[in-house]
């Protein structure tokens, strides 16, 4: 789907949690030849109503038509393109790195300090990091641990939310 | 819109209906369908059912037309709310009933049809274990349903009817379907009657358009050297054929119905166009073309409408007025969108497009059409065959405006197309969008049921399409469905050969085919049935079997080449249509 005005979006959607909404959401993605990037999905403050991150890159107006099409689905109730307004974005990883000897142990030690992530588990040849950060630093992260060989990653996919008081909620 | 917000045009019904009582699923079903003001079911039964279909007869309310295939159960569903406007309810049981009916629910989504499918489903505890008979209908039909629901308690039942038949009705109507597993019509539960209403947070369709786009429309409009309408479906689900009428005078407009918005305008207005796209008049191509305002009213530029986007309407700006927000923007930029129901966006547009007057824009369109007449009297004319233009433009006149046309997929869609004067709304009824053959007789059996006695219905088929569902003659009979069919027999399944034959140099496989002889089959079936080889017979025959106290059948036998012309190659620019001679020419 990627064109020549392309960009990543962000879209925040809330719908209710009725078996198979999630389903829907995906299927339309296929179905309209839309591509997903990543997805995350949530409880939320309110009872019966997910929350949902998608992350899709696309032109403006294809983007457009995605959110039109999100808001023909019954279960959704609200769709918002956070991508213009500065949204905080956030992304958790896990990651197993190799950590056979002392040397590459310390080193991996200190990449985590820098980037603010967090020692879940060290075993006698690995260990297990907690990493949260907007997307191109858990990136970064990856790329400084790859060397050392990457055992095991899991990643969740973009979760966001607006700066300031104002809050965007389902109603 | 077709119906009330409620989405209900329920009859008042007597109190003691309404006495809160126990009962179990089916006859709940049954309460809340004969509450809805549903009089026909479409349906084919099966062991899931046999709960439903053990109560039926306690509701004689509800007529049950028993289909010989659950296709045919949709279509005809599908035909009942086309020609009528009301939803249609169709049903069929667990595993391949509910598969049957999957084309026909496709069918009804892509032509925004209002349509209720009920399913039979396998008992709770055996879903999800591949039980006798199960499939997984709700998945298989969410790409191809407004919405649906496997409904697993039978205390919701009743409120998921009546999301039902709101979301199949109104905003842009289609198709919906509720799944039941066999103990949710054998369990019992208080029933307190059917909802007035019910709330959907996620349901808000638009239907009043945004006043200040409708002014910047009016003016875009009343500024319009040589604007022109595009009118589709959306009108005549909607019900603005006067809207529409109006607003042509008033501006003097142009109006160019697409394939599925033929008939909501009079084709023999001095402002019709006719048919625009791959097998539209060259006029009505030319007229988009040139046009400075294209205005588009509930219609969403299909590719058969549009032909190659980039030289689509390239001159003109656009005026898009729909209910769907999505179709803005979908295929074609557009500069002013209204989104609303067409019905309501025109009654306030007209208030502000002025009277006017566009003689030398008309006058340019009517040179265009030269060489459309041409073609026309070229395709009456031609002796010693009997051509199926002709016999459309007799059609016509011997049914005059009151019968509705129903029509299978192929060159027999597009002869009616291009040759039947429709003059009331809702008179044309064709698969537009998914171009399903087989359509025609089953529709034609729910616009029969739908309109009753007083309205002739005739499905024209071509020898194709009409062996798609020919079982359906034996429900013609035992249910004394009085539909007329007229079969264009070419022995051949045209508009693929013509395909096959213009753009495939000629080579021809697997288009030619054989029939029955179909006077032995009408006569197996007890049918009444003529057969037309003769030019001069055509008038007769069509009124002989107009009349007829019963359903009839008449085989046109036409020559085996004959195409339909103009033809743009798919993809092409609309303006490079293919005559006759240009084909001729080719070969």
């Amino acid at each position: 789907m990627a064109e020549n005005n392309s960009k990543k979006h962000t879209i925040i959607v809330w719908l209710e949690d009725e078996p198979g909404a999630l389903n829907r959401v995906v299927n339309m993605f296929r179905r309209r030849a839309f591509n997903i990037e990543s997805l995350s999905v949530g409880h939320t403050e309110e009872t019966n109503i997910s929350r949902m991150t998608l992350s899709v890159i696309g032109e403006d107006n294809h983007v457009e038509q995605i959110t039109k099409n999100l808001y023909k689905l019954l279960e959704v109730v609200k769709v918002t393109d956070v991508t213009s307004e500065g949204a905080l974005i956030r992304e958790l990883a896990m990651v197993k790195v190799t950590a056979d000897n002392p040397q590459s142990r310390s080193e991996i030690m200190q990449f985590a300090e820098i980037f603010k992530a967090r020692v879940l588990d060290v075993a006698n040849d690995s260990i297990l990091l907690e990493a949260v950060g907007a997307e191109d630093e858990v990136d970064r992260l990856f790329g400084l641990l790859r060397r050392y060989g990457i055992k095991e990653s899991v990643r969740t996919g973009r979760v966001a939310m607006a700066r300031g008081s104002a809050a965007v909620a389902a109603i | 819109m077709a119906t009330s917000a409620t989405g209900t045009h329920a009859p008042q019904l007597d109190e003691k209906r309404f006495t809160p009582r126990e009962l179990n699923g089916a006859r709940i079903l049954c309460e809340c369908l004969i509450a809805q003001g549903v009089d026909t079911i479409f349906g084919y039964p099966g062991g899931v059912l046999l709960p439903l279909y053990d109560v039926l007869a306690e509701y004689p309310e509800i007529r049950h037309i028993l289909v010989r295939h659950e296709q045919a159960a949709a279509h005809a569903a599908d035909g009942y709310a086309r020609a009528t406007g009301r939803v249609g309810v169709c049903m069929g049981t667990s595993g391949p009933g509910a598969t049957n009916l999957v084309t026909g629910i496709a069918t009804a989504m892509l032509d925004s049809a209002p349509v209720v499918a009920i399913t039979g489903q396998v008992s709770k505890a055996l879903i999800g274990k591949d039980g006798f008979q199960e499939t997984d209908i709700t998945g298989i039909t969410l790409p191809i349903t407004k919405h649906n629901w496997l409904v697993m308690e039978t205390a919701d039942l009743a409120e998921t009817v009546k999301k039902a038949f709101v979301i199949a009705s109104t905003g842009r109507p289609g198709p919906v379907l509720i799944d039941i597993p066999k103990d949710v019509f054998q369990g019992k539960t208080f029933f307190k009657g059917y909802p007035s209403e019910v709330k959907m947070r996620g349901y808000n369709p638009t239907v009043y358009g945004h006043v200040r786009q409708i002014k910047q429309a009016a003016k875009m409009i009343n500024e319009a050297e040589r604007p022109v309408i595009l009118s589709g479906w959306g009108v005549t689900i909607s019900g603005a054929f006067d809207e529409l009428m109006e607003l042509a005078e008033r501006g003097d407009i142009p109006v160019i119905n697409t394939l599925q918005g033929l008939s909501s305008f009079p084709t023999a207005h001095p402002l019709s166009l006719g048919m625009p796209g791959m097998h539209g008049g060259i006029h009505a191509n030319h007229a988009i073309n040139d046009s400075d305002v294209l205005i588009a009213i509930g219609t969403r530029f299909d590719d058969r409408v549009t032909g190659n986007l980039k030289s689509f309407a390239k001159n003109s700006k656009i005026i898009h007025i729909d209910i769907d927000p999505a179709e803005i923007g979908k295929n074609v930029p557009v500069h002013i969108p209204v989104v609303g129901d067409v019905k309501n966006v025109l009654q306030v547009l007209n208030k502000y497009v002025d009277k006017r007057q566009h003689s030398e824009w008309r006058e340019k369109i009517a040179e265009w059409k030269v060489k459309d007449v041409k073609r026309r009297e070229n395709e009456m004319s031609r002796r010693g065959r009997l051509r199926p233009q002709y016999i459309v433009q007799q059609m016509s006149e011997v049914l005059g405006g009151d019968a509705v046309i129903t029509v299978d997929v192929g060159q027999n869609q597009m002869w009616v197309a291009q040759h039947f004067n429709f003059q009331k709304s809702r008179s044309f009824v064709s698969s537009g969008g998914l171009g399903t053959m087989g359509f025609g007789l089953p529709s034609a059996m729910g616009a029969k049921i739908g309109l009753g006695e007083k309205t002739p219905v005739w499905a024209v088929c071509g020898d194709g399409g009409f062996q798609m569902t020919l079982q359906e003659l034996a429900t013609l009979i035992q249910d004394d469905i009085r539909v007329k069919i007229a079969i264009f027999n070419n022995g051949v399944l045209g508009m693929i050969r013509q395909w096959q034959q213009v753009f495939y140099d000629n080579r021809q496989h697997s288009t030619p085919l054989i029939s029955p002889d179909y006077l032995k089959l009408a006569d197996a079936y007890g049918i009444r049935a003529w057969r037309v080889t003769e030019r001069e017979d055509v008038a007769r025959v069509i009124a002989e079997a107009n009349e007829w106290p019963g359903p009839t059948i008449v085989e046109f036998v036409i020559p085996e080449v004959d195409n339909v012309f103009p033809m743009v190659p798919p993809g092409g620019s609309n303006l490079d249509a293919l005559s006759a001679e240009d084909v001729d020419k080719q070969h």
